[in-house]
């Protein structure tokens, strides 16, 4: 059997990437919640981001693949409600990312926000098509300036 | 009724009412207006079938007799099933969808900030994560009813249809009976009971904004809570338990 720590398991686990949106890994968007050595076992714990999001047991079939090729067997994954995830749990680095892939990042929900910022040219001139997206967690922008459709990032 | 049994019935009146719902929303997948509603309606549908599954399996666990949540799911008949008859409801025009889901989202807004105040740790995590998912829900069948309420002749006359038949189904979101009673003694359950008057008030200030007329309150149709269903619910359960039924335990 294969011990290492349980902060090991979690740099192990931090790089897979968001099935939906690859730019950004599991551990950047706060779905990946920690990992800990109980009774010899490692519990990983993971939230959705929202709660039919169907992108989770694409994470948990990766997690299991990936502590399978390190001879890691001992360990249990746990889904847990709460805290309710929130993307004020997004650091700047990973809200660039979002934004330089094309999908404006969301603001945090303390601030109020009345205009979404277009993620190709910048502009604030922009309108809701849908409040609801391509997934659950985005909605869908139209930019009266550059015309591009894009994809809104939504704050919760 | 020991505590157990109630917390378990409990849960799967909730559950029932998610999946029941999730089901009918997700009918309109293909089929909405326009693409951006086939969209809108389908993820609301999916938030729905996150929260029973959470829900079912929470059940599973407090039943302990071994039943999975896709046992739960599956392998209950009709009369089993514990869901409020307005979520079995055929979807009927737009209006009509729209109305149950502003009815049923304006509930849930109330519903869900009480139940996340819960004394059981996983009822008040459910209720704090799905009331950010709600909030959107009632925005878009809100502004939907605006909409069509202070449209066409036609859409006001369809929207205000959809009130009327649907009004008599809203009064089983409030009931309660010897289940609820000593949960709601324990802070687990929420107190539905309570919430009418201001749900009834929510719902008015909504409609007459929507030049639409509230109808009076009166004569309530209920039944699914206890299992008594009208006969929408078999036919969904005889496609949702389909593959499951003519080939028991199959896997992929």
């Amino acid at each position: 059997m294969v011990m290492i720590t349980s902060e090991e398991v979690y740099s192990l686990l931090s790089v897979i990437p968001d099935p939906e949106i690859p730019v950004i890994t599991i551990d950047e968007l706060g779905i990946l919640r920690n990992v800990k050595l109980l009774d010899s076992s490692y519990q990983i714990t993971i939230t959705p981001t929202y709660s039919g999001c169907p992108a989770m047991q694409m994470i948990e079939n990766q997690i299991k693949e990936i502590l399978s090729s390190k001879g890691i067997e001992n360990f249990n994954i746990k889904t847990s409600y709460s805290p309710a995830w929130t993307t004020d749990w997004l650091s700047a680095e990973a809200k660039e990312k979002l934004r330089k892939y094309g999908i404006s990042p969301p603001h945090t929900t303390a601030e109020f926000v009345s205009f979404i910022q277009c993620p190709n040219c910048n502009s604030f001139n922009t309108e809701v098509i849908s409040e609801f997206g391509s997934t659950s967690c985005k909605a869908l922008y139209r930019c009266n300036d550059c015309k591009e459709a894009f994809d809104y990032f939504k704050s919760i | 009724m020991t505590k157990q049994e109630a917390l378990f019935i409990y849960l799967l009146r909730q559950a029932d009412n998610a999946l029941i719902l999730g089901h009918r929303l997700s009918e309109w997948s293909s089929n909405a207006p326009i693409l951006e509603e086939d969209l809108a309606l389908t993820n609301i549908a999916l938030d729905h079938l996150g929260r029973a599954q959470a829900l079912y399996k929470y059940a599973a666990e407090v039943e302990g007799t071994g039943r999975t949540e896709d046992d739960l799911v599956y392998k209950r008949a009709e009369r089993q099933y514990r869901n409020i008859l307005l979520v079995e409801l055929p979807n009927g025009d737009f209006a009509m969808t729209i109305a149950r889901q502003f009815f049923i989202s304006t509930f849930e807004l109330m519903f869900l900030e009480e139940l996340a105040k819960s004394k059981d740790e996983i009822l008040s995590g459910l209720g704090a994560k799905c009331i950010k998912e709600v909030k959107y829900h009632w925005r878009h069948s809100y502004d939907w009813l605006l909409r069509l309420g202070d449209g066409t002749d036609e859409s006001h006359a369809r929207m205000q249809t959809a009130v009327n038949e649907l009004w008599m189904y809203t009064g089983e979101m409030f009931e309660q009976d010897e289940v609820e009673k000593d949960l709601i003694q324990a802070n687990i359950a929420c107190d539905t009971s309570a919430l009418k008057e201001k749900w009834i008030a929510k719902v008015t200030n909504a409609l007459t904004e929507a030049t639409l007329t509230t109808p009076p309150i009166g004569y309530n149709q209920t039944g699914g809570r206890n299992g008594v269903h009208s006969e929408n619910l078999g036919f969904i359960l005889a496609e949702l338990q389909y593959l499951p039924r003519a080939y028991p335990d199959a896997t992929w």
